[in-house]
């Protein structure tokens, strides 16, 4: 699978794992997940400068040879989404952007309505707008309309674990998208970013279900074998799901032991 | 004059500029992954030290943390 390059904005990444740096216990585990992840693109957020802090989380990810992906986590409009863009493109000196725009601190589901808004405005100053989006497949075309590099669905809430809730409609998204999508939120553990994969999700972007599973660093493992797995899976092709079994064995030519073992008849 | 710095109100001499308030907090004026916005604009690094900074300005300086 050497020549199955992932491509966003005409940018070549051979690995399908994108990872996120949310919830690590601390920078040296970061950096062995980071490692362990094969990523190539780490997102990172903005938040006001702490004097005390001690090292730079771009230093951790300098070091392993990620890119970084700056991230809107906490925007509640698209007002706020396009000044930490603008703030995010100053900082880290590139235009790409994880678009998060959220309408609801509970279950941390993006607004819709201000997300459009907002990619529309970062795509027209020329950001390369990753949006962070419900698993609506409509909404997902609306945001590859206005010029989205990528469409990132949710399997279900940020941080809950929970996998993916509607299959189906990833796999409308996926089969509709011109743009790569890439599962973002929800996953659990290995076998949800495989069924992203298999659902043909072109990649898939993990934060909490590595830095908060009890080994982060082998679940980083985990999950990257998962995601080549269900990337593998995919190309291969499942077969049909069938209400009745379907022996994998021929009958013809089974000898007739039940005649040998009772010769005389029951 | 008297300007809010991430939500802290501090004490500038008039003539400050957006590199003096950084050095105020101690960063370098190289710091890697530091914006700032002054008043609701970026101001580019290269700007830092001409830009002045007017009484009751709200200045957010913000740096890369773990997220997402």
């Amino acid at each position: 699978m050497d020549s199955d390059v992932l491509v966003i904005a005409g940018r070549e990444l051979r690995s399908r794992l994108i990872l996120g740096s949310g919830g690590f216990a601390n920078h040296e585990i970061l950096a062995r997940a980071c490692r362990e992840s094969e990523a190539e693109l780490c997102t990172v957020a903005l938040r006001r400068l702490d004097p005390d802090a001690r090292g730079s989380i771009l230093d951790v990810l300098t070091e392993c040879g990620l890119r970084v992906l700056p991230n809107t986590a906490g925007c509640f409009t698209a007002r706020d989404a396009v000044m930490t863009a603008h703030l995010a493109r100053e900082a880290f000196a590139t235009d790409w952007i994880k678009l998060e725009v959220i309408g609801d601190d509970r279950t941390l589901l993006p607004d819709a309505v201000e997300l459009v808004t907002a990619a529309e405005e970062l795509v027209d100053e020329g950001f390369t707008v990753l949006p962070y989006t419900t698993d609506d497949p409509v909404l997902a075309r609306r945001l590859e309309d206005v010029g989205c590099a990528a469409v990132m669905p949710l399997g279900s809430p940020i941080g809950s674990g929970m996998g993916i809730r509607n299959p189906y409609n990833i796999a409308l998204i996926v089969e509709q998208a011109k743009v790569p999508v890439v599962l973002d939120a929800g996953v659990g553990t290995a076998s949800d970013a495989a069924l992203a994969m298999e659902l043909g999700c072109d990649a898939v972007l993990c934060a909490s279900a590595i830095s908060r599973a009890h080994q982060p660093v082998a679940m980083a493992r985990a999950i990257r074998l998962a995601v080549e797995g269900g990337r593998l899976a995919h190309g291969a092709g499942r077969i049909a799901r069938r209400h009745y079994g379907r022996a994998s064995t021929p009958a013809q030519g089974r000898p007739d032991l039940e005649a040998q073992l009772s010769p005389h008849g029951p | 004059m008297i300007v809010t710095v991430n939500g802290q109100a501090r004490e500038l001499e008039s003539g400050a500029t957006v590199a003096s308030v950084l050095a105020l907090l101690e960063v370098a004026p190289d710091a890697r992954g530091v914006a700032v916005a002054l008043d609701g604009e970026v101001v580019t690094r290269s700007r830092w030290s001409q830009t002045p900074i007017m009484d009751g300005a709200l200045v957010e300086i913000v740096s890369a943390i773990q997220g997402g």
